[in-house]
């Protein structure tokens, strides 16, 4: 069962890859590191503060992209070219087949923030001259990125299951905007009455809350995140993205291929 | 012990905007296949021959109906590690090269490692892909992407292997490799069930057909049988140019092809011809009873469910009036 996973979730890196993905990561690293020599340039005494809040962002941006534009077409691309009979034909389950391709994009999104986050360190060693200990935050924030990725690739999966790549693609775009503003979605919820209400605070719970996993400003302004929201977050992107990929398996199970 | 037993599968989908109308894709269809044999599905196209092989993979689920395969339910997941499929006009990774997709597939069939390298390079040698097994599929002929299917279907050595349009997409001598290649496969005691709408492929190779048309299972026997009904009429063929006129007294509709004659005459007859053909001197070369081609039993199959349909929508609508 496990070697199966893992099978499906290398062939699906290994098709990502290929599929020139990692591409765009030298073209965003060389962009980064002109871009901060620019910076570098033009903001006296905060360039290490926008080189982070730039880098980050860009990191966060792109691997949201990636992992929208590759996840939305994991099953769908699967059923329309037809590779998907040969590979189901086999002693392989279908929600094996999800969680396969879910790690095997989740791999391709950590693999590429590693690469990325070679460029945002590269970049502030350019304009700072040296990396502190007060770096080392970022790292938490890229960590938090990633957790943002593992709750997309839930949802593209899960929109892809059931879904044309292009409505998926409107459907986990649109979470992702929505999500980034979940708190401001609560505070409405909490402002508004009656029926408006309840809605409002059905909708703000729903919603993945991707505005309390953007830390970016915080580490660069040098403070790290708290241990408990560390805490809250992993649990929160792990039971979140472990509910999507479970609604992804129940359509699947039941889907006919036709 | 049957290869294959199907009781009774049956599907329906639903259409429409709402999903409300129901499309019968496969009448209630019951069916045996024995192990070791060569299986024709024949029909024409959007028969339903698909939707049988997609059902039979898991691929679509029953409106009602089950089947056993290799005498065991066919939901086991290990039924599967014993079955090989290829789907029609197959279309693979095409990121990986026809070595990387077999160990893919390999892998996910459950080929130990140590056999698996062995295993592939025997089986792109067998369908004849070995000087190409570096490059990727992107750049495969589709013939060569049906060979690579072949390959990645008994790649596991499956006991029993569906072929769905096999010979689709190859050339003649791709066409005659693969024939070459399912009559091994039965040697070797595995059973094949393929479906086809190429009669003269199936009547060469199978041993048992099914014909299934609009859904339904019309006819079902052994090639032998389906084609043995002697329709009363002898077919000589002799060496020579000219028709002697005592056999067009006869009555026989003769073909000339180049210096070969074929005369189709009444059973009763046969002696009259031979004494014609003595008497002139002419060489003959084969005298035998006129028997059903395949494809005369299938096209009479469909023309019946055809004018059957015809009826009944006549009845039908009689009713209603």
């Amino acid at each position: 069962m496990t070697a199966r996973i893992v099978h499906i979730a290398s062939n699906t890196f290994r098709e990502a890859v290929r599929d020139r993905v990692l591409y765009n990561l030298i073209a965003f690293a060389l962009l980064l590191s002109g871009s901060a020599i620019l910076v570098g340039q033009i903001s006296i005494e905060i360039e290490r503060l926008v080189v982070i809040n730039l880098g980050l962002t860009a990191v966060s941006l792109f691997g949201i992209v990636i992992a929208i534009f590759i996840g939305i077409g994991l099953v769908s691309k699967e059923i329309e070219k037809r590779t998907l009979y040969t590979v189901l034909s086999r002693p392989v389950r279908r929600w094996e087949f999800i969680v396969g391709k879910f790690f095997g994009l989740a791999g391709t999104l950590v693999v590429n923030t590693f690469f990325m986050a070679i460029g945002v360190f590269g970049a502030l060693l350019y304009v700072a001259h040296k990396l502190t200990s007060s770096d080392a935050t970022i790292l938490i924030a890229l960590y938090f990125i990633v957790l943002e990725f593992l709750i997309i690739c839930a949802l593209a999966l899960l929109f892809s299951s059931f879904s044309t790549p292009l409505l998926s693609a409107v459907f986990a775009f649109s979470l992702f905007v929505i999500g980034s503003f979940a708190e401001d979605l609560r505070g409405f919820a909490g402002m508004a009455h009656g029926l408006t209400r309840w809605l409002a605070t059905g909708a703000a719970y729903a919603v993945p809350n991707f505005s309390a996993f953007n830390v970016i400003n915080l580490v660069a302004h040098g403070h790290a995140p708290s241990s408990q929201l560390i805490l809250q977050n992993t649990l929160y992107a792990l039971f979140y993205a472990g509910m999507a990929l479970s609604g992804a398996v129940l359509i699947f199970e039941r889907r006919n291929l036709k | 012990m049957p290869a294959i037993e199907i009781l009774g599968l049956e599907k329906t989908y639903m259409v429409g905007f709402w999903r409300k109308r129901p499309k019968r894709a496969l009448y209630p269809l019951s069916l045996k296949v024995e192990e070791g044999e060569i299986f024709g599905f024949l029909g024409p196209n959007g028969a339903g021959k698909t939707t049988t092989l997609k059902l039979l993979m898991g691929l679509v689920f029953p409106t009602a109906g089950s089947a056993k395969i290799l005498g065991r339910d066919w939901n086991d997941p290990e039924v599967k590690a014993q079955l090989g499929f290829l789907p029609e006009q197959p279309y693979f990774y095409d990121h990986l090269t026809a070595h990387e997709l077999l160990n893919y597939y390999g892998q996910l069939s459950g080929v130990p490692a140590k056999d698996r390298k062995r295993r592939i390079d025997e089986v792109l040698t067998r369908v004849g892909l070995t000087d190409v097994k570096g490059v990727q599929l992107r750049k495969f002929s589709k013939g060569m992407l049906q060979r690579a299917g072949i390959a990645q279907a008994i790649l596991h050595d499956p006991k029993l292997v569906f072929f769905d349009e096999p010979m689709s997409g190859l050339d003649p001598l791709g066409r005659r490799d693969v024939r070459d290649l399912m009559e091994q496969l039965k040697h070797e005691g595995k059973t094949v069930f393929f479906s086809t709408h190429i009669l003269s492929d199936a009547e060469a190779l199978c041993d048992r057909v099914a014909i299934i048309y609009k859904g339904e299972l019309r006819g079902v026997g052994a090639v032998e049988d389906l084609t043995s009904t002697v329709q009363g009429k002898i077919e000589v063929i002799w060496h020579g140019t000219q028709i002697p006129a005592s056999l067009k007294a006869l009555g026989a509709e003769c073909h000339i092809s180049g210096d070969t004659i074929r005369a189709v005459l009444a059973e009763n007859q046969q002696d009259a011809a031979i004494d014609a053909l003595r008497r002139e001197h002419l060489r003959l070369i084969a005298l035998t009873p006129l028997r059903t081609s395949l494809e005369a039993y299938f096209v009479e199959k469909l023309q019946r469910a055809e004018t059957s349909a015809g009826t009944m929508a006549g009845k039908s609508m009689g009713g209603t009036v």
